[in-house]
Parts: C-alpha cells; sequence; structure tokens
C-alpha cells in the first residue's frame, strides 16, 4: 500500500476511536462494520479532553496520521485546508493524512462552523497540536538514537540523523498505533497549545498550494455516505404535519384517517407539534398528506403581507428591552446637516431571504442502549448535542451527534429542529427514527435572514464633500433563534415551551473604511406582531445581515457619487484615502488595494455612473461595491444587461477582487468565492420571502425562484489580493473567506442597474417586474 | 403492494412495494443508491435525476409501476473502476461545493451530451437550466461540462454483464476526509 492509508482505515479509526482514546491500547484494523457507523459504541459518550495530545492526532504503523478536528465542512473545503496546515506542521505527506470532522464523540468541541473563522481562529490549536506532536517525535527519535534533536532532520513522517543518513526512523515506527500520552496547556480547545513553536507562513509547503479538495471525489462517484442515507435496524420514517397557518392552535386529530393505511405506525401529538411515523418513507408521506386535522385560526394576524410589510416597518418601534447598536460615531453629524449646501435621503429595503437548504431539513436518531445517537449534517454539531440533551432532559454523555455531509447550511437552519424531532420521536417509539421535512416545509418554515429598512442620508458640504453621514436600520430580527437552543426549535415552540426573555437579534452596521468627518450609524430590532411559531423565524444566515447593511451603505455611497458627478471608485478611493491611520490589520490600506485591483482587473473607465441611455432594447452598465467582514476586504464590479421591454437583469460579468490574506488553499478559495458571489446575486435578483397574513406563500422553486444556470455571467473573475502593505512579515495571518464575497454583491448590482438606466432600485430582489416598473415609473 | 422489477445499473431487482411509490424512494430505501437525492420532491430541482431510455427522468415523480427500460443512476456511470469523463471533468473543475446537487447536475449533462455532443454555451445553459444549485456551483458545472467535450466522451452503452450495483459502501461518515488517492491504494 506503498506507505498509504488503508483503504478501511477511516471507518476503523472513527469506529474504535473512542475505546482508543480510553485505553492506551493498539488500534485493531480489520473489526469495523463500515455501514453502520460506530455501531460498536453503546455510550455514553464523554467530551473529548482538549488538552490530551491524543485527542487531536494519531499516528498509525504504516507512517500514516489521522488529524480529529472540531470543525464541519459543508463544501467550502475547510477539511482539506486542515489537513494541509496539519500536515505541514507534522511534517508528513498530505496524502498519507486523513481528517475526521465534527462528530460530538470522537473529536474536540471547536464549536463546529460559523462566521468564516475556520482558517482564521480555528486552525490555530490544529497548527499547534500538529507541531507538538512532531517535537514528540522528534524527542522520540533523539532517544532512540542518542544524538541531540538538532542532530536531527525530518521530512515526509521520517526522522533521519544528519550526520549518518543510513539512520532513520519513521512516525509510524516511533509510534504508531499507541498513545502520545502528553498533556497539553491551555483552558479549552481554542486555546491548546503544546511546547512547539508553530512554522512561520514561509516555513509552510503544503499549505499555500492549490489542492483538490478530497470530498469533490466522493460527490461525484455517488460513495459519498450522506446524513440522509443513514439506515438503521428497526429504522421508521417520520414527516411533521405542520399548522395550515402561522400560529394556529390545534383543535382535533382524526387519526382513522390515517389508521388503515399500510406501514403506518403512529401519529405523535404534543401541542401543536403533530407528526406522522410509517415503515416506509413514501408511506409517512402520503400519511402526512392524508391525515385530517383541525386548527383555529389565531385572533389577530401573525403578521403583516410581505407587499406591507415595509409600511410596517415604517411605522416600528424597537422592540421592548432591545438596545440600539451604535457604531461609528464621528464628530457631530447633526451640524453637518445643519449646515449642509444639500442633503441627500434614501431608503432601501431588504426582504426576509431564506436559507432554503437544497435537500431539506433532516435527521436520524437512534435511542438504543438507553443513549442518543443523531446523524446530522448540521454544521454546530457539538450545540446540536447540548441542546438535544436538553430538549430531551438527557445528560449529555448520553447524547452524541455523528456529523455527516448535507446539503449545503449557510448558517442556523432547520436542521436543528430536525435533529429534536427525530430524537423526540425516537425516544417515545423507543426506535430508530429518520425525519426528513418536505420541500414546501423547508421553504415556508426555515429560518430566515431578517428583513431590514434603512434609511440613510448624506450633507453635502459647499465644497461638493460628503460632510455628514447617518444610518439608522430597522432590522426585523426579534426572537432571533440562537444555535441549539432547545427551547427556540421549532418542536419547542410548537410544543408550548417559551423562554422567559426572547433573543434580543440583531441590527448590523456597515462595514467600511470611509474616513468621513461626521458620522452616525444606527441598528434596532423591531418584532412582528407573532415572535412563536412563526414561519418568519429569523436565524443567522451566512454573514447575518452583513448583506443588508452592504446593500444599504454601499448604494447609498454611489448615490452621492452619481450626485457629485463623481466616478464611483473615485469616489470611494477619496474617501479611503482621506484618513490616514490605520488599523492592526491594515484594514485601510487593504480596502484600497482591493478597490483598485477589481478596477484595474475590470479594465475600469472612470467617469460618473448613470452614463447616457443607448436607443436600443438592452441597456448596459457597471457597478462597483466594496466592504469587509472582519479582516477579509472585498471589492465586486457587475456589469449589466437591463432589458427594457421586459425588466430582465443579466449580470453579464463580475469581477472580485478578495483580501483575506495568506491563503491556505487558492483552488477551494477561488471556488468558495465564486460560489458566494453567486449567491450574492441570487439573493439581488430573485429571493424573497412571500407571505400573506395568515402564512407564508413562498413554498417551492417556483414561487420561491432561485438563480439557475440562465442567470450565470459570460465571465467570472477573482482577484486574490494580498494587500498587506508589509509583503515581506513573516507572520502574514489567516484571515477568513466564505461570507465575504456575497456582502457586497446586490449593491454593486443596483449600482450597475443605475448606470445602465439611471433609475435607482432600493428595494431588493431586482425581479423583473419590479424593475420594469422603476424603468415604467421613470419613463425610460 | 405489488411486486416490481427494476433494471438498474445492469442488475436486476424485486421489490415488493405500492405501485404508485415514486421510483426515488426504492432507489434509495431498497436499493441503498446513494446518487439520487430527496430535494423537492415535485419535479422541480432535479437532484433525484436517474437516466432511463437516454433521457434524464425526475424519479421523485415517476411511479415505479411506469418504469419501463434500463436505469442508470450516479453509480451506474463509471466504466470497470473508471469515471465517466463528465465526473473526471467535475472533479478537475472542482464543481460541487456541499454536492447534494450533483447528481441531478451529473445525469442532466450526461443525457443532454448523449443527445447532442456538441451543445453551444447556450444549449448548455438551457439544457441545464431547470437543475438547479443552492450553493450556485453553476459556473463551475458549465466549465466541468465544457471541459469534457474538449476530449471525446467516449460515451458507450453500459456493459450490463460487468456491471456491480454497488449495493454498500465503504465510505464512513461525512465527517471523515482523506485523498480519494490515499483511500482507493
Ligand atoms: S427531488 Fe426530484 S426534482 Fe427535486
Ligand atoms: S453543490 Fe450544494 S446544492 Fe449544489
Amino acid at each position: 500500500m506503498s506507505g498509504n492509508i488503508p483503504s478501511q482505515v477511516e471507518e476503523i479509526l472513527s469506529t474504535n476511536r473512542r475505546g482508543f482514546l480510553k485505553t492506551a491500547g493498539l488500534l485493531f484494523v480489520g473489526m469495523a462494520a463500515p455501514d453502520a457507523p460506530a455501531a460498536d459504541a453503546p455510550g455514553p459518550y464523554p467530551v473529548v479532553d482538549p488538552r490530551k495530545l491524543d485527542s487531536w492526532i494519531v499516528i498509525h504503523q504504516n507512517n500514516t496520521a489521522t488529524f480529529y478536528v472540531g470543525k464541519t465542512d459543508p463544501g467550502q473545503g475547510t477539511g482539506t485546508g486542515f489537513r494541509q496546515l496539519m500536515a505541514d506542521e507534522l511534517d508528513i505527506a498530505f496524502d498519507n493524512t486523513t481528517c475526521i470532522m465534527g462528530s460530538t464523540d470522537i473529536t474536540v468541541d471547536q464549536v463546529g462552523s460559523g462566521g468564516s473563522t475556520a482558517m482564521e481562529r480555528d486552525s490555530l490549536p490544529m497548527r499547534r497540536v500538529a507541531a507538538e506532536a512532531r517535537r514528540v517525535l522528534l524527542e522520540m527519535a533523539s532517544a532512540r538514537f542518542g544524538i541531540p534533536v538538532d542532530g536531527l532532520a525530518v521530512s515526509e513522517g521520517v526522522i533521519t540523523v544528519k550526520a549518518d543518513a543510513s539512520k532513520h526512523v519513521t512516525y509510524g515506527e516511533l509510534i504508531g498505533g499507541q498513545k502520545f500520552n502528553v498533556t497539553l496547556s491551555g483552558a479549552n480547545a481554542a486555546s491548546v497549545s503544546g511546547k512547539a513553536k508553530t512554522k512561520t507562513i514561509p516555513e509552510l509547503k503544503i499549505a499555500g498550494k492549490p489542492m483538490h479538495r478530497d470530498d469533490i471525489p466522493g460527490k461525484v462517484d455517488a460513495t459519498t455516505k450522506w446524513a440522509v442515507d443513514v439506515k438503521l435496524p428497526g429504522m421508521v420514517h417520520a414527516r411533521n404535519v405542520k399548522p395550515p397557518y402561522a400560529c394556529a392552535k390545534l383543535t382535533g386529530i382524526d387519526e382513522a384517517s390515517v389508521k388503515g393505511l399500510p406501514g403506518f405506525i403512529k401519529v405523535m401529538n404534543k401541542g401543536n407539534y403533530v407528526a406522522v411515523v410509517c415503515e416506509r418513507e413514501e408511506q409517512a408521506v402520503k400519511a402526512a398528506r392524508q391525515l385530517k386535522t383541525t386548527w383555529e385560526k389565531p385572533a389577530t394576524a401573525p403578521f403583516p403581507s410581505s407587499e406591507d410589510l415595509f409600511r410596517y416597518l415604517r411605522n416600528a418601534k424597537p422592540a421592548a428591552g432591545t438596545t440600539p447598536l451604535q457604531e461609528g460615531l464621528v464628530g457631530n453629524s447633526e451640524a453637518a446637516f445643519a449646515n449642509a449646501a444639500k442633503t441627500i435621503e434614501a431608503e432601501y429595503e431588504i426582504p426576509f431571504q431564506g436559507h432554503t437548504a437544497f435537500g431539506p431539513a433532516h435527521a436520524t436518531a437512534d435511542p438504543s442502549n438507553g443513549q442518543m445517537t443523531i446523524y446530522s449534517n448540521d454544521m454546530k454539531t457539538y450545540g446540536m448535542r447540548r441542546g438535544v440533551a436538553t430538549f430531551l432532559g438527557m445528560p449529555q454523555e448520553a447524547v452524541r451527534v455523528v456529523y455527516m455531509q448535507g446539503s449545503q447550511g449557510f448558517g442556523r437552519t432547520a436542521a436543528e429542529d430536525a435533529a429534536c424531532e427525530a430524537a423526540w420521536i425516537a425516544r417515545e417509539l423507543g426506535r430508530p427514527v429518520r425525519m426528513q421535512w418536505m420541500r414546501d416545509e423547508e421553504t415556508a418554515w426555515d429560518t430566515k435572514s431578517p428583513a431590514f429598512l434603512v434609511k440613510m442620508r448624506g450633507a453635502l458640504d459647499a465644497k461638493g464633500n460628503l460632510a455628514g453621514y447617518t444610518y439608522d436600520a430597522l432590522s426585523c430580527d426579534y426572537n432571533h433563534l440562537g444555535y441549539n437552543e432547545p427551547d427556540t426549535t421549532l418542536i419547542a415552540q410548537l410544543m408550548g415551551q417559551r423562554r422567559a426573555k426572547p433573543a434580543a437579534g440583531s441590527a448590523a452596521t456597515p462595514s467600511d473604511m470611509y474616513a468621513i468627518p461626521n458620522r452616525r450609524m444606527n441598528g434596532d430590532v423591531v418584532a412582528l406582531p407573532a415572535i412563536w411559531e412563526t414561519p418568519l423565524r429569523t436565524g443567522n444566515l451566512r454573514d447575518p445581515n452583513g448583506p443588508q447593511a452592504a446593500f444599504a451603505s454601499e448604494s447609498f455611497i454611489d448615490e452621492i457619487a452619481a450626485a457629485l458627478k463623481a466616478d464611483p471608485v473615485e469616489f470611494r478611493l477619496r474617501l479611503l484615502e482621506a484618513g490616514t491611520g490605520d488599523d492592526s490589520g491594515f484594514r485601510r490600506a487593504r480596502s484600497i488595494a482591493v478597490l483598485k485591483a477589481a478596477a484595474q482587473k475590470y479594465g475600469w473607465d472612470a467617469r460618473p455612473s448613470g452614463k447616457p441611455r443607448g436607443a436600443g432594447k438592452i441597456l448596459t452598465g457597471r457597478g462597483i461595491a466594496y466592504t469587509f467582514r472582519g479582516q477579509s476586504m472585498v471589492a465586486q464590479i457587475a456589469e449589466v444587461e437591463v432589458n427594457r421591454e421586459t425588466g430582465h437583469v443579466w449580470t453579464k460579468r463580475m469581477v472580485c477582487a478578495h483580501d483575506c490574506g495568506f491563503v491556505v488553499n487558492p483552488e477551494s478559495l477561488r471556488t468558495s468565492v465564486e460560489c458566494g458571489m453567486l449567491h450574492g446575486l441570487s439573493r439581488a435578483l430573485h429571493e424573497e420571502v412571500r407571505f400573506n397574513t395568515e402564512k407564508v406563500t413562498s413554498v417551492d422553486w417556483v414561487s420561491h425562484p432561485t438563480l439557475r444556470h440562465a442567470d450565470v455571467p459570460e465571465s467570472m473573475e477573482i482577484v486574490i489580493v494580498n494587500g498587506d502593505p508589509h509583503p515581506d512579515r513573516p507572520d502574514l495571518p489567516l484571515y477568513g473567506a466564505g461570507e465575504a464575497c456575497l456582502k457586497p454583491t446586490m449593491a454593486a448590482v443596483a449600482n450597475a442597474i443605475y448606470d445602465a438606466t439611471g433609475v435607482r432600485i432600493r428595494r431588493v430582489p431586482f425581479r423583473p417586474e419590479r424593475v420594469l416598473a422603476a424603468l415604467k415609473a421613470a419613463g425610460v | 403492494m405489488s411486486r416490481i422489477t427494476l433494471k438498474v445499473n445492469g442488475g436486476a431487482h424485486t421489490v415488493d412495494v405500492d405501485p404508485a411509490t415514486p421510483l426515488l424512494y426504492i432507489l434509495r430505501n431498497d436499493l441503498n443508491l446513494q446518487g439520487p437525492h430527496f430535494g423537492c420532491g415535485l419535479g422541480q430541482c432535479g437532484a433525484c435525476t436517474v437516466i432511463i431510455n437516454g433521457a434524464a427522468v425526475r424519479s421523485c415523480i415517476l411511479p415505479a409501476s411506469a418504469v419501463k427500460g434500463e436505469i442508470t443512476t450516479l453509480e451506474g456511470l463509471a466504466t470497470n473502476g473508471k469515471l465517466h469523463p463528465l465526473q473526471q471533468a467535475w472533479i478537475d473543475e472542482q464543481a460541487p461545493q456541499c454536492g447534494f446537487c450533483q447528481n441531478g447536475q451529473i445525469m442532466t449533462a450526461k443525457a443532454m451530451l448523449d443527445k447532442n455532443p456538441h451543445p453551444t454555451d447556450a444549449q448548455i445553459r438551457e439544457s441545464m437550466n431547470n437543475t438547479l444549485c443552492r450553493c450556485m456551483s453553476y459556473n463551475r458545472i458549465q466549465a466541468a461540462i465544457k471541459r469534457a467535450l474538449e476530449k471525446p466522451l467516449g460515451f458507450q452503452p453500459p456493459d450490463t454483464a460487468e456491471r456491480v450495483v454497488p449495493l454498500t459502501h465503504g465510505a464512513a461518515s461525512g465527517g471523515s476526509r482523506a485523498s480519494k488517492k490515499a483511500v482507493v491504494a
């Protein structure tokens, strides 16, 4: 097997892993049942100790290594990135490593994924423990050869005596299959450290190289085993029966309506939660459709209709007990407005947008041995473990979550609801249960990204400078769902659980480095009439609230530039260069660098936007927007074709300049950025959750459109910038990626539509009917 | 319930089910195939696509009793352990993000190319337009299709005698990562 990992090793590792952690024993290869992950692990499932080196790394006798990390990778390539970094620190060939992620009983709790922090933050302890393993192995070799460590060289898992190359030993020969028994310092998974120093960035050889993602082959040859594929002995299928109206009260269930159906097992009910369970999947689908239930509508409407939403928000007061988010206060903006030669005002509207997972929420729960095992694709498996334990009133050690691949999540999705539902039913029935949401449930009832209403004002002084700026946002985010808080899952709400204090939710302010002498930014959270048992529950979606804030602020900066007859790139550069200082991440300098890089790549022609309209049917224009997420800077240019007869917008070309510092895997960064830009484009052109005053009416891909193949730009260009002003620094940092790239897209497209047509669209999404109406109103 | 025999990837399988059962559930639950996925159950997204008699068919809305002909699933595209050129192009272009939709993308692309081996860009967009991806891997998918076009695709009728239906799969949980190279070695 030429030094590579034997074919079965990954299953064996995951199944025998806890035994290994408990004892100092060797790994027994060949005993696992690959189709039943961890079936030999009856529980309980204690938390994996992050201070033990053995919790992170196992070296096998054949000189391969397995890394265990507490992260999840829903398809952006972080798993491959972790392997690159850890293989580098350990000094072992990339192909001789595997990485096990996210299962709560065999990996340390690194919280799972979120916030694009995988590389920026959570890869740091991984690097430290891998460096420590290398150090320990060198000491073992030193003792074996009787030669000080500095007389040894290490390459690809082989330690050689520098003075006598005939003397060498592999990692596998030194420790293969045995424990390190090394205790690390540090209080938790984020802070663990050994004695070894990590390598400087220039010393890394594998990280920084473009690498094919290791999860892709299985996804194209159908060998990946997904969370939806789990099959357990005695497993049954469950389907929810959702209330037909938001906030409705269940008044009756006619069990006779499904009793005779083949395979029917049971109707599950508590409070307003209803589900059916059948032996086979199609039987459960049928029974859920056929079950007769009666419901009472709420006395008052739970929400305004989506058509009325922004009127409602305009009159709404901040939700009781919430505190406004106030940021970036500079100077005295009201004085600037009092002295303004000209004041510009605009309001921007961003509707609720869904996660709308491509594969609806699902989970399988196994109650065997008085424990509870959940098979899930949720990106926060560790929180899910705690959440399910609390929801069921079980000790945490009795619950584990096995992380498996699934449809994209991009934040707090209904995957958590499905896990609690599967677990509750499994415990009630005493059988393994597979819960699967249907398409209409997913689209209507999955968590939403909050609607925003943003009011912006700009004060121009007599010399045509932007002297004052205010941003006031209302975010429809009250009682926002946290991660794995059992009392906020939908099943808990439907069963009548209520938190004493609803979560405050959050607004957002723009992320830019513009130097504006007088500036005030404020965000408030408002509530809809109903905050419980509602399909308009909000939960984090990919850079929560960032795209909304950036749509308003970067559209508005464009409006100011247009009012001043300034080129949009030059105007932004002027605002950036008006400042002199910088922060520790050189955000100002790096903002300037991405703007310039995007403009250069595009071949930007400097002129004010709102170019003279052509006479033809198709109007073309280009727009730019810039923002950042954390320390990752991004500038994007969209070039659009607007059909003045239909209102259809095609984004013909997109350019993105992206700076996230040192790039671990340029190939997966490029693909993630490209897909993120298109996600931004989908939100710009298509996505809006629609509802009447009784229920969400977006229930499938027709009533809730998404981007399609025909929408894809003819050309997508990505420039990876490293705008650090000190390129020779040995320690260029790694910053997050994955979310920043979709943040400016809605604004870039709106700015391009303005350039093409002279018409400003301040309401997302830019569907043909809305664009056409705006063009007509403006006489285009 | 009734007994239905399905020809899938060169093998024959008899199942005892309600004849109205959508083919998708039988492929996934009785035949243990992991390629076709449930995405909508409405014929709108393409996640469940299989190829029957050369056409891309949405198995979520096709009653098992209505199936006439040989079914090919994603599992059946490789020949003698060699990936289909489209699958290879998918890897070369790093097309998937989460990958959940890619069964539909690959199978739809295969049916398109089998009918029209030299599609224009516009034809690719049109033929693929109803196959959705929420990770927005569309640009990569189109790049992969074009990459496959550069090589002779060599579509051959499936060699039924030697085809084995992969009923069991060795891969561990999705949380486990290794180079395919390493795993296969
Ligand atoms: S699952 Fe069949 S088309 Fe969506
Ligand atoms: S790759 Fe995730 S849905 Fe297409």
